[in-house]
């Protein structure tokens, strides 16, 4: 249901549950995957569950979903800089063990 | 031509006392406030100045503790950067200008706006109890472990204060972002706008989007100094690298947030005084927002030496030089408005000249620094002093001065001493030359940075800065002499005094509170200069 005169959109209670309850979910498989020795994939499970997470409450706790295509261009911008941010650290910490690379390689 | 009447409405004279300043949500008054602020933080930097270059006129150390000296130079460069620089043009001149330049009444937010101020204010406080509490010495780049475990001095308050200063620059350009899209009068759309507006959009996009990292940046700094947490300890599972590359995506853009507003305001002088149209328009808007995503993905070229990879610093090398493409999209645009140009020699537009040398140089050593090889040389020398004076204070201080006296009749309604004001800006460039092209020199002989000692054989070099500095002094000390003068005894200056296009000038001069008495809705084109338009122009 949508508010037509104050462009406010109002979405049904059982929409913030059933997020809710994804949320719980995902966090119980984050705690369950912590104790699955994937070596070095376990944070990157973690990271891509924080993500689905993080994905769904912009979505529909902060109401992206349902905002102007300006909101949406900000939200995407804002997250392309911040992959800019950890793009082009790894770039640095990805290489560090590489041949005539240089730099200290991390444990 | 009738002799323009000094208004007894304007936002001056809409209430008078210190509440009605400490309180106020107009956009002008702000900029006024702010204008008041940074101006002493200028003060303070440049007394720090002085006394780093008071040291250098001789080769030993006999002025200063290498301690106190660090804590100079460190002091000079927080406040330099963080409370003067980075709020400069868009503080005062963006804030007072962007809404009558859009036929807006005032910001979007000025309640945010006021408390932007505000935030600034208690963050220039706690850098002020940090200086008198015994100073700071870890350079104004915090780096760890300087910051985190190895200073015992007042780091935290330091940093605190950069921390809230931040947040202010972030809520000014959330501002102007909201106002920008928002409140434009009907009529005028994005290709009609002032490039000052655009180089004010792409600096805001700058603040938004990478203060939020330093202000992280510095917590972690807090949180490892504090509790002993292992982010940038190597002995605790910490890389300091990782600190460099955080603050490095903050500060590198930082210098586009100094200088893209100073850009957007050469872009006004310029045209107005060649009494042209700025050539290639959407080139030079669009350079604005190039600069600003560029500006974002360079960061590491400051870390050459730092210990990342050479894989990593050949992509940073390589993405350095792409900056110059915009920028100098920029320069050459701007040449080509000059060209056949009805030029004038104004005052603003003196600075403006001297802008042109300044940035170009600033803009070329830039590349020595971003090629791998010759870096390795001149890293952490005077050369890079030399190269980031040249942008930051030839280039930002330059547009920020050139662009206070070209609106300064529009602020407070009065001309200033042509005469005297045309003395300070040769004095400025003369005395800034003098200043900084030796360090250039010094830098390449391999005088490192940061020392309050030197071999004897780089004594003419020093003395030469220092005695440029004086010169350069006395260039920004006359400009606050001859402003407070125009303030009660300067000729009425008249809505347009230049012959200027644009909204802001076809409201009196100073403006009313509202800027206008109705909306603008007869919209021209930016910088409409027919002969006509110069000829009403100049009478209304």
């Amino acid at each position: 249901m949508s508010s037509e005169h104050s462009g406010i959109h109002v979405s049904p209670l059982s929409i913030y549950f059933t997020i809710f309850g994804a949320l719980m979910i995902l966090s119980a498989i984050t705690v369950g995957a912590a104790f699955v020795n994937l070596g070095s994939f376990n944070p990157i499970v973690a990271l891509l569950i924080a993500c689905i997470k993080a994905t769904l409450v912009i979505l529909y706790f902060m109401h992206v979903k349902y905002s102007s295509q300006l909101t949406k261009i900000t939200v995407v911008l804002s997250l392309f800089f911040v992959a800019i941010l950890f793009a082009e650290t790894l770039m640095d910490y990805a290489t560090r063990g590489w041949i005539g690379g240089g730099g200290v390689p991390l444990h | 031509m009738e002799t323009p009447v000094y208004p007894a409405h304007n936002y001056l004279s809409n209430g008078h006392g210190l509440k009605s300043w400490l309180l106020t949500k107009d956009h002008k008054r702000i900029a006024v406030l702010y204008l008041i602020s940074i101006s002493i933080f200028f003060l303070l930097g440049g007394l720090f100045a002085v006394g780093i270059r008071l040291e250098l006129t001789t080769p030993d150390g006999d002025l200063f503790q290498p301690d106190t000296y660090n804590k100079f130079f460190t002091l000079h460069g927080v406040i330099m950067v963080f409370f003067f620089l980075i709020p400069s043009v868009p503080a005062v001149i963006g804030n007072f200008l962007i809404p009558p330049m859009i036929g807006a009444k005032d910001l979007a937010f000025p309640r945010i706006n006021l408390l932007s101020w505000y935030l600034y204010v208690v963050g220039g406080l706690f850098t002020l109890f940090a200086i008198v509490a015994g100073g700071v010495d870890t350079g104004w780049t915090f780096y760890t472990p300087y910051s985190s475990a190895s200073s015992s001095t007042n780091v935290t308050a330091t940093a605190l204060g950069v921390f809230i200063a931040g947040f202010s620059s972030i809520l000014t350009g959330l501002n102007f972002i909201v106002t920008i899209h928002r409140m434009r009068a009907p009529g005028l759309h994005w290709f009609k706008l002032p490039l000052f507006i655009w180089a004010h959009y792409a600096t805001s996009l700058i603040q938004v989007l990478g203060t939020p990292v330093v202000a992280i940046t510095i917590v972690m700094i807090f949180v490892e100094r504090a509790f002993g947490f292992g982010i940038f300890d190597p002995q605790r599972g910490g890389d300091p690298v990782l600190m460099q590359h955080l603050f490095w995506f903050y500060s590198h853009p930082a210098v586009y947030i100094m200088i893209l507003p100073a850009l957007g305001v050469i872009s006004e002088i310029v045209s107005t005084f060649s009494r042209k149209r700025i050539f290639g328009y959407s080139f030079v808007a669009f350079s604005s927002l190039a600069i600003a995503v560029f500006g974002f993905i360079v960061w590491a070229h400051h870390m050459f030496v730092a210990g990342i990879t050479t894989y990593a610093a050949m992509v940073f090398s390589f993405l350095s030089f792409s900056v110059a493409i915009p920028s100098a999209v920029k320069v050459f645009n701007w040449a080509a408005t000059m060209h056949r140009g009805s030029l004038s020699f104004e005052t603003p537009m003196l600075y403006v000249y001297g802008f042109f040398g300044l940035f170009l140089i600033g803009g070329l050593t830039g590349l020595f620094l971003a090629t791998l090889g010759t870096d390795i040389h001149l890293h952490d020398t005077y050369f890079v002093v030399a190269h980031f004076h040249y942008i930051m204070v030839g280039g930002a201080i330059m547009g920020y001065l050139g662009g206070l006296h070209f609106w300064w009749p529009k602020m407070f309604g009065r001309m200033y001493s042509e005469f005297w004001s045309r003395i300070s800006a040769i004095l400025v460039f003369v005395g800034f030359n003098l200043t900084f092209f030796p360090q250039f020199v010094l830098g390449y002989m391999g005088m490192p940075r940061r020392y309050h000692m030197y071999p004897d054989e780089f004594q003419v070099l020093n003395v030469l800065s220092s005695a440029g500095a004086s010169v350069l002094g006395i260039g920004y000390i006359l400009p606050v002499l001859y402003f407070a003068y125009s303030l009660k005894k300067g000729e009425v200056a008249g809505n347009n005094p230049w012959g200027a296009s644009g909204l802001e000038w076809r409201t009196q001069s100073p403006p009313l509170t509202e800027n206008f008495v109705e909306v603008p809705t007869d919209i021209p084109e930016a910088y409409e200069y027919t002969p006509q338009v110069i000829r009403e122009a100049k009478l209304v």
